[in-house]
């Protein structure tokens, strides 16, 4: 009774203070030029609600999006994470992603301890979901579906163990494209009229290498003491644009150049509204680039373990629309790039099925630890769809020609049209190595029913999760997580010597064997003759007794063919 | 006649060896036509190596062995690392000659059980021609064991270390004890033959009419030392079934293998080609249609048994031989394991050989088929040259020989019978040479 009193007391505190907003919309968008000349721009709208959602009576909606609200109170969700990403983030060539999302649609989502059938629970809220997302969500059964054991930690506030009340779905296949984005931009609360939602425009995000949105919901805390809770909506969306082909050839690039759009104001329901473009090449050498217009503060942090420098722009500053009507922020390089400084990221990964023909193969993932004196665990996550028939005494993990012994390993082989496999393994990686891991495994023959329209274009595997904390070569600070941009407070970070990282692999493409697709009803009679010929042929002996044949008068025909010969005269028969 | 039969036993042996050592070892141990879902030796390994993660092999869809197989093979693998002080490791081909002593273990079955068979034989005497001399009898023995040994079939199954091999073994016990008279032993192995593979419960009929036939009780409805046996022997079966059953579960605490070893057999979900009638089948079939048709093909197995039964229940032995091949024509998961089990019967009914009509055809048939199998494979699987129907059309063809062979086998049997009761030289009534037709 005293436990549930102090939050209500905070509660009335709260709305005591008429001028302290109930929730808040802080609108983000980070441009960085990328190693390989591509650019990555990132938005990040978070909408922080201090309310409990859970309670029942909740019926006002401020800025949370009323249909993602309900959804929560009604099916006890504590968190949710929904991607839907088109193109795969080429992490060796673009470096660590701020928030890597696998290729097709990713759904996880922890329940509250109260849900008692959670699966239940899974297919209703999968499949609203993908009313709201338009996105084929309804795809996801217990084919494709796992529970991870250690892979995926609640990131908001919660104390729950129970992995059971986890679950994770991929969809390789699914394509994202416009109908996705509208769906997803209609949540926004200024939608795409102001702030920096303007710039979302649909042909020129889908015109690039990669497109990733996302939708994250979870609990924090709603102040240092952590009495009573507050409901986080990040809604995220990354794009990389290949400048060279938007260009011409140059890697200069404004906003109105690739978003064929300038900001002209802040989202009037924002509280926070930036633009930060990541000019950290600036102090390598000697002034490599310059931005227009210069920006009135920098900001420095320390992210992924690198040191970072940030031009802000702050929309709701007016002395940033003093000289012009509209930001178009562009970005010159002042002499021709070389390339040549590819870092390498510090975790990286690939992944190949190799083998010839339809009858096996084997998957091969590549784990590359390039820190060159820290050797760190990463824990990996495979699902693997149950026509692939993995069998877990070939898997192997090589680490520098020498056996690699997991030190956890938790496997759940798959059940026929039921339940995929789902292999997770905590590995050591030696500090600058090379692991590789295979599997082998037997492509099933499925059903003719049960193959997707186009069967030899294959089927799709999805990503391996790679998730580890990697130790950082610069000491960072521990930052107040609220005031930090961007994506550095998603993932906790435990101390300043490491940063979390979670990584996706390439979707592997894998051809089965198919029947053929026209001659279902040639195959049930040819098949069934050959039983019914077999059970004449007994029927016939079981039934039938030897007798001695005795000559007869003869058949009908034979007797006509008398009648004629007498005609004729000619011998009888 | 032992030193040609330890000539056979040698060359086998060789040939195993070398086979095995050969780099033709993995190539037969992926083939289809030679392990099945059901007795790879692959999933076998498998199995151990869920069972060495904690998981229970049954939880998922891969390991499809009965639990006593698994606890047998665990329990060598621990003892073949206690004795070589742990230096085997994965190394499993120690259990090579394993399979090879149960190989050879039920050739000497056959063996003994054809000695038997010899005394068993006793035709009254109306056809001196129609009747096997002691000779040719003598030498029966020896070509079981050739044909079960030599057979490329059951070569090509122990090369691949598949454990249909075990269940042959069981089989073939099962053989030896009923012709020994020995009805609990008899039960005992009949009972582990069907927690192997289920099938071989249809063998009861064979196995007790074969027994009251040794105890001279004349097979009749009314008899009460008829049904008196046949109560006995039933409730050995059973009980032997129900213990084999119960140590199971005891031994895995759980009843997880009943659906993921007979209900993987009856339901057949895993459509991997194999030699059978069933993987294009059900792959092809109509979703709602599906389980009418999983219980037609089922009850089709079974149900020639009671027919056989009232034809053949003076020849319980030729009725456990068509027994058995019918089971392995169409059985859910066939390999050429089950078929060189039958085959080895093939010398005992050489004395039919005059009345078989088209054996030069079916042994064509058969043989050009067998070396299909792996062609159209190949066509299909790895060149891409050829689509699935190649490989079913050459299962069909090779089912309908089969089919054929068995069910001339059985005419060229009836129709000796005939010959027996009535003389070889039958006459009309004209003294022509009369014609023999089945009405």
């Amino acid at each position: 009774m005293a436990g549930a009193s102090v939050p209500l007391g905070l509660l009335l505190l709260g709305g005591g203070r008429a001028e302290s907003p109930r929730d808040a919309l802080r609108e983000e968008l980070l441009l960085s030029p990328l190693p390989s000349g591509d650019l990555a721009a990132t938005f990040q709208f978070r909408t922080r609600w201090d309310s409990e959602l859970q309670r029942e009576g909740v019926s006002h909606y401020g800025l949370f999006p009323k249909a993602l609200g309900q959804l929560i109170s009604k099916y006890s969700v504590r968190e949710l994470h929904l991607s839907l990403t088109q193109g795969f983030w080429r992490t060796r060539s673009w470096g660590q992603p701020y928030l890597q999302a696998p290729a097709g649609a990713e759904l996880w989502v922890w329940f509250q301890n109260s849900v008692t059938d959670v699966d239940k629970a899974w297919k209703d809220l999968s499949n609203i979901l993908s009313g709201i997302f338009c996105a084929s969500l309804n795809f996801i059964d217990s084919t494709n579906t796992v529970t991870p054991t250690a892979s995926f930690k609640p990131l908001g506030l919660a104390n729950v163990t129970n992995h059971h009340l986890l679950i994770y779905a991929v969809l390789p296949r699914e394509v994202v494209c416009t109908e996705n984005l509208t769906p997803w931009k209609k949540l926004l609360p200024c939608g795409s009229k102001a702030g920096l939602a303007v710039l979302l425009k649909a042909e020129r995000l889908f015109y690039s290498s990669y497109h990733s949105q996302a939708v994250h919901i979870r609990p924090i805390c709603r102040d240092a003491s952590c009495l009573s809770i507050s409901w986080e909506l990040r809604q995220t969306l990354t794009v990389v644009l290949d400048i060279f082909s938007i260009g011409q050839g140059k890697k200069d690039w404004s906003l109105f150049k690739m978003f064929s759009r300038t900001l002209t104001e802040a989202c009037p329901l924002a509280s926070e509204s930036k633009v930060y473009v990541d000019i950290s090449s600036k102090d390598q050498e000697n002034e490599l680039l310059e931005v227009i217009p210069p920006p009135l503060s920098t900001h420095e942090a320390a992210v992924q373990g690198e040191r970072k420098t940030y031009a802000v722009y702050d929309l709701l500053n007016p002395a940033l629309f003093n000289v012009s009507r509209s930001l178009n922020v562009q970005l010159k390089w002042k002499r021709p790039q070389d390339g040549s400084h590819l870092s390498m990221p510090v975790l990286h990964a690939q992944r190949y099925v190799s083998g010839y023909g339809l009858q096996t193969g084997e998957i091969s993932t590549l784990i590359y630890n390039s820190h060159l004196y820290r050797a760190f665990p990463i824990l990996l996550l495979e699902t693997v769809p149950w026509y692939l028939r993995l069998y877990v005494h070939t898997l192997t993990i090589i680490t520098k020609g020498k056996e690699n012994k997991p030190s956890y390993i938790h496997f759940q082989p798959a059940q026929d049209r039921r339940r995929p496999h789902l292999l997770e393994m905590l590995i050591q990686l030696p500090a600058n190595s090379v692991t590789k891991i295979t599997i082998q495994f037997e492509r099933a023959l499925l059903k003719w029913t049960e193959y997707t329209p186009d069967p030899n274009h294959g089927f799709y595997v999805s990503p391996s999760v790679l998730s580890a904390l990697v130790p950082s070569v610069l000491a960072m600070k521990a930052v107040d997580a609220e005031q930090s941009p961007l994506f550095t407070s998603l993932f906790p970070s435990s101390d300043g010597t490491s940063y979390f990282v979670r990584l996706y692999t390439e979707p592997l493409l894998v051809n089965l064997p198919t029947p053929d697709f026209s001659m279902p009803y040639n195959v049930i009679c040819l098949t069934c003759t050959v039983v019914a010929v077999c059970y004449g042929s007994f029927y016939n002996l079981l039934t039938r007794t030897f007798h001695v044949e005795e000559p007869s008068r003869g058949h009908l025909a034979k007797r006509l063919a008398n009648i004629i010969r007498k005609l004729r005269g000619v011998p009888l028969l | 006649m032992a030193a040609p039969l330890v000539l056979v036993l040698l060359v086998a042996v060789t040939v195993r060896a070398v086979l095995y050592r050969s780099s033709l070892a993995v190539f037969i141990s992926e083939r289809v036509e030679v392990a099945s879902p059901l007795n790879a030796w692959k999933r076998v390994v498998e199995g151990l190596a869920l069972l060495d993660l904690g998981v229970s092999p049954y939880s998922g869809d891969v390991f499809h062995e009965t639990p006593l197989i698994i606890y047998l093979f665990h329990f060598l693998i621990e003892y073949a690392e206690l004795v070589f002080m742990g230096t085997l490791k994965r190394s499993l081909s120690p259990y090579l000659p394993f399979l090879v002593f149960l190989l050879l273990l039920f050739s000497l079955v056959q063996f003994k059980k054809q000695k038997l068979l010899i005394e068993l034989d006793q035709y009254a005497p109306d056809v001196a021609e129609l009747i096997r001399t002691p000779m040719e009898m003598n030498y029966i023995p020896f070509k079981v064991a050739l044909f079960y040994l030599l057979n490329p079939y059951t070569v090509m199954s122990c090369v691949a270390m598949s454990t249909c091999a075990i269940n042959n073994t069981i089989i073939a016990f099962f053989i030896l004890a009923t012709i020994k008279g020995s009805a609990f032993l008899s039960a005992i192995f009949l009972a582990l033959a069907t927690y192997q593979s289920l099938y071989p419960l249809t063998l009861f009929a064979p196995a007790l009419l074969y027994l009251l036939q040794r105890q001279f009780i004349p097979v009749k409805m009314k008899s009460k030392d008829f049904w008196v046996y046949a109560v006995q022997y039933a409730f050995l079966y059973l009980g032997s079934l129900v213990v084999i059953i119960c140590l199971s579960f005891f031994l895995l605490n759980s009843w997880d293998f009943i659906p993921s070893v007979y209900g993987f057999i009856l339901s057949v979900p895993d459509l991997t080609p194999n030699i059978g009638l069933f993987w294009y089948f059900f792959a092809e079939m109509f979703e709602h249609f599906s389980l009418f048709f999983v219980c037609v093909f089922q009850i089709n197995v079974f149900f020639y048994t009671i027919p056989l039964a009232v034809k053949l229940k003076e020849h319980p032995i030729f009725f456990m031989f068509v027994q058995i091949a019918i089971i392995s024509i169409f059985k859910s998961y066939p390999t050429v394991g089950d078929i060189a089990l039958y085959m080895a019967f093939l010398p005992l009914w050489s004395h039919l050989y005059r009345f078989l009509r088209n054996i030069f055809i079916l042994s064509c048939v058969l043989i050009v088929c067998s070396l299909l199998f792996p062609v159209l494979w190949h066509l299909w699987i790895y060149a891409g040259s050829a689509n699935s129907n190649f490989y079913y059309a050459i299962t069909l063809t090779f089912n309908m020989g089969q089919i054929l062979l068995i069910s001339d086998y059985f005419y060229a049997f009836l129709r000796r019978e005939y010959y027996l009761t009535h003389g070889l030289y039958l006459t009309g009534k004209d003294g022509t040479e009369a014609m023999l037709v089945l009405k």
